[in-house]
């Protein structure tokens, strides 16, 4: 390592106003960042809204009638899953690795997809047996926050076959590799956001 | 390149060391699954006091967060980063806020509310 780069290292070494503009790269990680903040304000809004609603079931069924723990342990063991071969996946684009990324990113999709049948199967079942979003303030609530988190998950799977289409024709510009990691970012915290929903709706409803 | 962002700050996500990443997510996977564990079983055990189950769930659903904050997502406290940890940390400040002030404004308006029988004896 020679002496200037020693001295940049250091990020006291070289003051703030003669840095000059930050790299596209840290600007646009930041900028998601925030923008992923506000996405977790929003889901916060939510999660206070059920919180408040929870008990408020009008006499149709309870969370205790309606949410199997084993199914919830699947949902989250594919969820989790995802977030992990995404990490690959983009430690793969770091690296330029192309078979390496549709490989893991392919994972990383069929795991997103077994995540959203499941809840929709779940969604149907609830549906059928009259415990829809018009039954209570409860199952509102419910299907606001779960249906909310299911939607970006959605959003999510169709921005990965964007993202593996740009690999296929544009290749590993800094460009692509700067939006895949966006979309590793986004991957990530939706899993933090699922923590909130197994912990609060489907183990606190058990209590 | 790499010192060059060094010395403006580190985007979130971006792993400072360069080698030993996919070890990190291997480590982060394996606490991930055994809170994860935790929780479905303190939900369901008799093994502990009733009403301490729903604090114990909320202390591993916050240290699973962290968990993925610091393994998946890359969150450290490195000078480079302090601009993420801000941001963060005001994050977390309004959710706090939005949803314990939520609960706290509930309650108490319940609290408050006139039982529904007296209600009905006042319109009549």
């Amino acid at each position: 390592m020679s002496s200037t780069e020693q001295t940049l290292t250091r990020a006291e070494a070289v003051p703030l106003s003669l840095r000059g503009p930050a790299p596209v790269s840290v600007v646009a990680g930041y900028g998601f960042w925030l923008f992923l903040l506000s996405d977790v304000v929003i889901f916060a809004a939510l999660f206070a809204a059920y919180a408040v609603l929870s008990g408020e079931s009008a006499g149709g069924p309870t969370a205790t009638d309606l949410f199997d723990k084993r199914h919830e342990l699947i949902e989250t063991a594919c969820l989790l899953a995802s977030s992990v071969t995404c990490g690959f996946g983009s430690l793969a684009v770091q690296s330029e690795e192309r078979s390496g990324t549709y490989r893991w990113m392919a994972i990383t999709f069929l795991l997103g997809t077994a995540f959203l049948w499941l809840e929709v199967h779940e969604f149907s079942h609830m549906l059928s047996i009259g415990a829809g979003p018009t039954r209570s303030a409860f199952l509102s609530a419910f299907f606001t926050l779960v249906g909310t988190h299911g939607l970006h998950v959605t959003l999510g799977l169709c921005w990965l076959i964007v993202m593996l289409l740009q690999v296929a024709t544009l290749g590993f510009r800094p460009m692509v590799r700067r939006r895949f990691f966006c979309f590793a970012l986004f991957w990530h915290a939706l899993d933090i956001v699922w923590i909130g929903v197994f912990t609060i709706v489907y183990l606190g409803g058990h209590l | 390149m790499s010192s060059e962002i060094r010395a403006q700050g580190v985007a979130p996500g971006v792993n400072a060391s360069p080698h030993g990443t996919r070890q990190s997510y291997l480590i982060g996977l394996s606490y991930a699954v055994i809170l994860t564990l935790a929780s479905f079983w303190a939900s369901s055990t008799d093994w502990i006091y009733p009403p301490g189950v729903p604090i114990l769930l909320g202390v591993l659903a916050i240290a699973q967060m962290g968990i993925h904050l610091v393994f998946f997502l890359n969150i450290s406290s490195a000078p480079d980063q302090t601009n993420n940890i801000l941001a963060l940390a005001f994050g977390v400040f309004v959710v706090g806020l939005l949803v314990f002030g939520s609960m706290i404004i509930m309650a108490n308006l319940n609290h408050n509310m006139i039982p529904m029988d007296r209600l009905m004896q006042m319109q009549r």
